[in-house]
């Protein structure tokens, strides 16, 4: 086959570089795997990942050794660290299924390139969100408490608490985008099945593979079942950061009791994890030259994606104030039209407002869109701020309760810190090992996407008898 | 599988032909339908739309599956939680409804959903005889493209019109980039020069 002509002149730029053909593509994005030697820098990578899983290992075993006293959690806030990398975290894994469960549904052909790679970040997110709250239980082997099950005391969980809801929502979350992942990997997995010469690697994908031959009856009902998948995991990610805010705003505490959380929640999980997505796809796409699959395109939209839920964070900030100012509780006026942006935590509010309102918006601009370093950079401040936001949230509510006499300030201590930075390097070390042993970008739907440009967007140029017989 | 053949020369999976365009295979699959063939399988490297329809297949049963697995997960998550508020472990709360069933929703929905999840992986899998580690067609030359850039079309030797020569003589007319007769046993000599 021969180089085609860009798709068409009307779209900015193109979801997938002209020339390829199902060989090229193949060859290129299995050979990262395959082929491609193991790289100094790859080892340095995992090296800093690991002694920071390490550092995650030592501050686990120095809590449970020790107890929860550890964290700089205590009355009245005792809630600290633990549940604001838990809400980051789960946020950040919101992106993965939105890219691709909500955007296949929506028939983004953009999406192609960076749906394997943005799920997997959203099961190692999940994994780093899971850890905090079991940490937090302060016997985290206790953790089947959490779970319905037979027990000589009879007992069972209480179905009316949000943070019963959040157990199931978060665990069947977690469950479905594996169960996701896994089912759109099967194919690339027989793709590498065949293509590795070492035995083990053969045997190894093989093995995963579960015997895929391509057989067009087998496609047909795979295709049936990834689109389904699709379509349940879509209201499954709505409704994961829903519950997650219920844990705040069934509550009657002033900042968390409020009627807007479940959408600012689930806007803000998008928000921070688009901008996790970018600041991935940007240093990874230059480290294997992947610029042919991750075009300015993908850079474009996902800034867009950024931009828009940006405003409607700002929003949900705007109507939080909003609703302090125009109801009548003298606790709730306090707690966010004066303590937030003026007392003891003005800097993280300040500084939350900056990273996550003021500025995305230079992505209005499409020279700031375009260019790759100034989106990393905006991507990493998106980062921050979503962190400073459920920072805010947890600790200016908690610290001020409604008794003057148990006020207190909050400070995360060593632990605190190297918990968190743990779980980074958790989440970090899981993603170099991804993009080494399986296929980061779907070789299967880039065949497809090259089978789509090709022949224009019409798809059946050939006589397909389509749905007939 | 016929036992004549056995005795004779290796039984005989299919012939195969191997095509190079999603258009190619395509003819191909439509044609031998045409032509009575109904067992047959066509092996690509992504989805082709329309392929599976070509050749007459178009029951599909995973959506009644996840249909199932969604409502007993869905019956699951209500029952369990009616059952332990309302039977086994009541507690009366200033005269509050026992059967507090909006705060059973989410719950009940994410099993729903869990379960679907399930049905949909599982059912999939089942009906398409997944895993199944070793199959004949594997054993056709060039296969290994199957699942990179190539397409294959197999008439295989269950179908009751087939006749090695008649096939192979049918799907020629296709002009296919390669052609071959699958035998059912792989052949010895391909795993010792693997080894080596």
């Amino acid at each position: 086959m021969h180089p085609q002509e860009p798709e068409s002149s009307s779209a900015p730029a193109a979801v997938l570089a002209p020339g390829h053909t199902f060989t090229t593509v193949t060859d290129q994005l299995s050979d990262m795997v395959l082929v491609r030697p193991y790289e100094g820098r790859w080892f340095l990578c995992l090296g800093v990942g690991f002694s920071l899983v390490m550092t995650l290992f030592t501050a686990a075993a120095y809590l449970l050794f020790q107890g929860v006293g550890v964290w700089g959690i205590d009355v009245p806030v005792m809630w600290g660290f633990a549940i604001v990398n838990f809400v980051w975290w789960i946020g950040i894994g919101h992106a993965g299924t939105l890219i691709s469960a909500i955007l296949l549904l929506l028939k983004q052909d953009w999406r192609t390139s960076i749906n394997r790679f943005s799920e997997a970040m959203t099961l190692f997110a999940v994994a780093c969100a899971g850890m905090s709250p079991l940490l937090h239980l302060g016997r985290p082997w206790l953790f089947y408490w959490l779970m319905p099950y037979p027990n000589t005391m009879g007992l069972w969980p209480q179905w009316r608490s949000p943070l019963v809801w959040d157990v199931f929502a978060v665990s069947t979350y977690g469950t479905v985008s594996v169960i996701f992942w896994y089912v759109g990997l099967i194919p690339d997995l027989a793709t590498f099945r065949d293509r590795s010469k070492n035995r083990w690697a053969k045997m190894g994908y093989g093995v995963f593979a579960l015997g895929w031959n391509g057989s067009a009856k087998h496609w047909h009902r795979y295709r049936t079942a990834y689109l389904i998948l699709a379509g349940l995991a879509t209201p499954l990610v709505v409704s994961v950061h829903s519950v997650v805010s219920l844990d705040f705003a069934v509550s009657v505490l002033p900042g968390w009791h409020t009627t807007v959380f479940p959408p600012y929640f689930v806007a803000g999980a998008i928000f921070s994890g688009f901008a996790m997505v970018v600041t991935l796809a940007i240093p990874f796409r230059a480290w294997y030259g992947l610029y042919d699959y991750i075009t300015a395109r993908h850079l474009d939209n996902m800034a867009k994606i950024i931009l828009a839920t940006s405003l409607m964070v700002g929003y949900g900030y705007f109507m939080e104030g909003f609703m302090a100012w125009y109801g009548s509780s003298s606790f709730e006026k306090f707690a966010l039209l004066y303590n937030r942006p003026f007392g003891p935590y003005a800097h993280s509010w300040r500084m939350m407002v900056f990273c996550n309102v003021l500025a995305p918006q230079i992505l209005w601009f499409k020279w700031a869109r375009s260019n790759v370093g100034l989106l990393w950079v905006v991507s990493i401040i998106v980062n921050i701020g979503m962190w400073l936001e459920r920072y805010v949230i947890v600790i200016t509510s908690l610290h001020r309760d409604f008794l003057p006499s148990s006020w207190s300030m909050y400070h995360g201590t060593v632990w605190d810190y190297a918990t968190y930075y743990g779980t980074l390097g958790f989440f970090f070390t899981l993603l170099i090992l991804f993009i080494r042993f399986l296929p980061a970008i779907s070789i299967t739907e880039m065949r497809e996407l090259v089978h789509k440009t090709q022949h224009g967007h019409g798809r059946t140029t050939e006589a397909s008898p389509e749905t007939g017989s | 599988m016929s036992h004549e053949a056995e005795t004779e020369t290796d039984a005989v999976h299919g012939v195969i032909a191997e095509f190079e365009h999603e258009a190619d295979i395509l003819a191909a699959a439509e044609a031998a339908y045409a032509a009575g063939y109904r067992k047959m399988d066509a092996y690509s490297p992504h989805p082709v739309d329309g392929l599976a329809e070509a050749m007459g297949f178009t029951k599909n049963r995973v959506p009644l599956i996840v249909l199932l697995g969604g409502l007993s997960g869905g019956a699951t998550g209500f029952m369990m939680q009616w059952f332990s508020a309302v039977v086994h472990y009541p507690i009366d709360v200033g005269g509050r409804p026992l059967n507090s069933w909006p705060a059973f929703v989410p719950i009940t929905f994410e099993l729903t959903i869990l379960f679907s999840a399930f049905a949909s992986i599982l059912g999939m899998l089942i009906l398409n005889g997944l895993p199944k580690p070793y199959h004949p067609v594997f054993n056709a030359a060039n296969f290994d493209s199957a699942s990179s850039d190539r397409f294959f079309l197999c008439i295989e030797s269950s179908d009751p019109m087939f006749e090695t020569e008649g096939v192979k003589g049918f799907l020629e007319g296709f002009e296919p980039k390669s052609l071959s007769v699958v035998p059912v046993e792989s052949d010895p000599g391909d795993r010792e020069a693997e080894d080596s």
